[in-house]
């Protein structure tokens, strides 16, 4: 009897665990592993849940942090910036350095870039190392969102990380899209005019606002950021200009309005230049929400 | 400088180095001329000749005439393409001015203006602004001076290097000393810049090498230290071509060597710093011109310095057009256009000098 109640009881405690870290995420169906998950750069098997996380990439920092899969997070990277409860480390994901990462004892490194064979060194140590590349549309930014929550068994919350973008997104655009019916942005990574055409990832935030892109017309190369001519600019006197440069080489509008020329630009005489931090600008994870709705305060004032 | 200038009259009229042929000047200036022409011709903007030339003649008050093209295209031509076409002509005639200028010093054909560390002490000065001066003075805006400060700074450790390793007189030596200075200024360039990756690209693209959109600002900025190292260069012309016999002739015909290099290496390294501040590493410009005039033209450094800054600058300004319109709107780094139209030029060049040999 006693030992049926204890049972009982233990039985309750264990389904409400699972309902919390679930966090009602409906059947919370415990994660089988192992798990193999498909990713641009091969197939990654991960043999059980990972304690002991290092994400060398900011923007997987962020959907561990989203996902709620924090506390399998030992170490991060130096650029990982957000959220401030991410243990920031020195190691560096542009010059990884093989032995600091297992110095950490990882059982699963996040990676976004894979310099000097990173990959094959830490997989010679036998740790999974999953390589999310910079993502080229938000479908592969939710699909590596998904991912990270299938191998961390946080795929329920990763799901509801997911839909509530989604939805967010969604009702942005809808407020927005008239609002932006017939004007033009000029997105600037660099003083020296390095933009962002449709092909990347921040250039899809403009063409699902329904802005036309004047860097568009510069891209046949296809490769997404081509470099603009100051007179090109000058004379597409786009109606929006957005700032990602303003943290790196210390961009604002009044610099921009004090180019010569640049003050027969549509956007500088209306004053709509938008400042956007360049993290939330470079990455493609749970704050690209926060780029929609910074647009479309921007575009709620012009 | 004029005590100088007087010493070597007598020496210079007795190595008799071929004067300028008045064919080859007004080849020079055609082919500067032409390249303006062009420069401010053709951009990524279509403006019309018509356009351009009514602009220029309301400007120059001309009467009865008016611009026919509007504000915008107005201020794209004046405030965009002109400053960029006269930035690219400075700074190639003096990059080219000063190649030659160190080929004839260090009596070294292979020798260009980054050779002394310029470019690694420049780089050096851009990467710390860039990374370590706060908010409320940018590196952008900081750059050329940090750049102009490291560029001076390599030059002077490797002449004080060059200098006490064999008193001067072997130039095999000062370049050795250079080419320690500049790998040292390159491993603590690439050392800061490792260490804040944040502002990686920013030296990258400055590292690439272009002609800024900049206005008239970097014009005013690179004018005087071109202005001023242009002329004393050219003022010691004839000493160059005495210096090219080698240290040991040049002092018995009287020359002050050490004074007249150090001068001439100073001069030169002044336009190159100011030049590589605003404008980044442009390759080829220093080497490739100085080397097709000797070339073509087969004169001594008296009339090649000159014909140097000449053409150099004409140089330029087409190599600058070709970045800015090959793919427009779209832009290209000039250092690739640079290399990638000045090689097989210069092999031409070599072809056709040594077939006429």
């Amino acid at each position: 009897m006693l030992r049926s109640s204890i049972f009982v009881a233990g039985a309750i405690v264990a389904a409400f665990t699972i309902l919390v870290s679930g966090a009602a995420a409906g059947p919370a169906a415990p994660a089988a592993y192992p798990v193999t998950i498909t990713t641009a750069a091969g197939k990654v098997t991960i043999q059980r849940r990972p304690a002991r996380i290092v994400s060398l990439s900011p923007t997987a920092t962020e959907s561990l942090f989203a996902i709620g899969a924090g506390r399998q997070v030992v170490a991060v990277d130096d650029q990982s910036d957000y959220p401030k409860a991410a243990p920031k480390t020195t190691l560096s994901g542009f010059t990884p350095n093989v032995e600091a990462i297992a110095a950490y004892r990882p059982d699963l490194v996040v990676a976004s870039y894979d310099p000097k064979g990173l990959v094959s060194a830490l997989g010679r140590l036998g740790i999974p190392v999953i390589l999310h590349g910079a993502a080229s549309n938000f479908k592969a930014a939710y699909q590596q969102i998904r991912q990270l929550g299938m191998v961390t068994g946080r795929e329920a919350a990763a799901a509801r990380v997911i839909a509530r973008m989604k939805a967010k997104i969604a009702a942005i655009v809808r407020t927005s899209r008239s609002r932006a019916e017939g004007l033009s942005v000029y997105h600037e990574l660099s003083p020296d005019f390095y933009s962002a055409s449709t092909n990347s990832f921040v250039g899809k935030v403009y063409a699902a606002l329904g802005l036309e892109n004047i860097a568009d017309a510069a891209d046949s190369a296809g490769t997404g950021f081509p470099q603009l001519s100051a007179e090109y600019i000058v004379a597409a006197s786009p109606d929006l200009i957005v700032l990602a440069d303003t943290v790196c080489c210390g961009q604002k509008p009044s610099t921009v309005a004090s180019r010569p020329g640049w003050d027969r630009i549509s956007a500088v005489r209306t004053g709509s230049i938008v400042r956007i931090h360049d993290s939330i600008a470079s990455r493609w994870g749970p704050r690209l929400v926060s780029f929609f709705r910074a647009m479309s305060a921007a575009l709620a004032r012009l | 400088m004029n005590a100088t200038a007087a010493k070597v009259v007598s020496p210079t009229a007795a190595v008799h180095p071929r004067g300028i042929g008045p064919v080859w000047v007004a080849a020079a200036v055609a082919f500067l001329l032409g390249s303006i022409v062009i420069g401010v011709a053709v951009g990524p903007i279509d403006l019309g000749l018509g356009g351009i030339s009514s602009s220029l003649a309301e400007r120059l008050r001309i009467p009865g005439s008016s611009s026919s093209l509007s504000a915008t295209e107005e201020s794209i031509l004046w405030e965009i393409r002109m400053p960029r076409v006269v930035l690219a002509a400075l700074v190639g005639g003096m990059l080219s001015l000063a190649g030659a200028t160190y080929q004839g010093v260090f009596r070294n054909p292979l020798v260009d203006p980054y050779l002394l560390g310029v470019a690694a002490g420049a780089g050096l000065g851009a990467t710390l602004a860039i990374a370590y001066l706060p908010d409320r003075l940018p590196g952008q805006q900081a750059l050329p001076a940090a750049a102009f400060v490291g560029g001076a700074v390599a030059v002077f450790l490797t002449y004080s290097v060059g200098r006490s390793a064999n008193r001067g007189r072997d130039t095999t030596t000062l370049v050795l000393a250079g080419v320690t200075v500049a790998s040292f200024f390159t491993a603590l360039q690439t050392f800061v810049q490792q260490q804040n990756a944040d502002t990686l690209q920013q030296v990258y693209t400055w590292i690439l090498g272009s002609i800024p959109s900049s206005g008239w600002s970097d014009v005013v900025l690179v004018l005087p230290y071109v202005a001023i190292a242009t002329v004393v260069i050219l003022v010691y012309r004839r000493v160059v071509d005495v210096l090219s016999l080698g240290d040991d002739e040049a002092a018995s015909l009287g020359v002050d060597v050490r004074r007249v290099r150090l001068t001439l290496v100073v001069a030169a390294t002044v336009g190159t710093a100011a030049a590589v501040a605003v404008c980044g590493l442009i390759g080829f410009v220093g080497i490739i011109v100085p080397h097709a005039i000797r070339m073509l033209a087969g004169v001594g450094y008296r009339a090649l310095l000159p014909l140097s800054v000449i053409v150099g600058a004409g140089f330029l300004v087409l190599a600058d057009v070709i970045a800015r319109t090959a793919l427009a709107p779209a832009e290209i780094p000039l250092g690739i256009v640079t290399a990638f139209f000045g090689a097989p030029f210069f092999a031409l060049v070599l072809r056709t000098s040594r077939g006429a040999a």
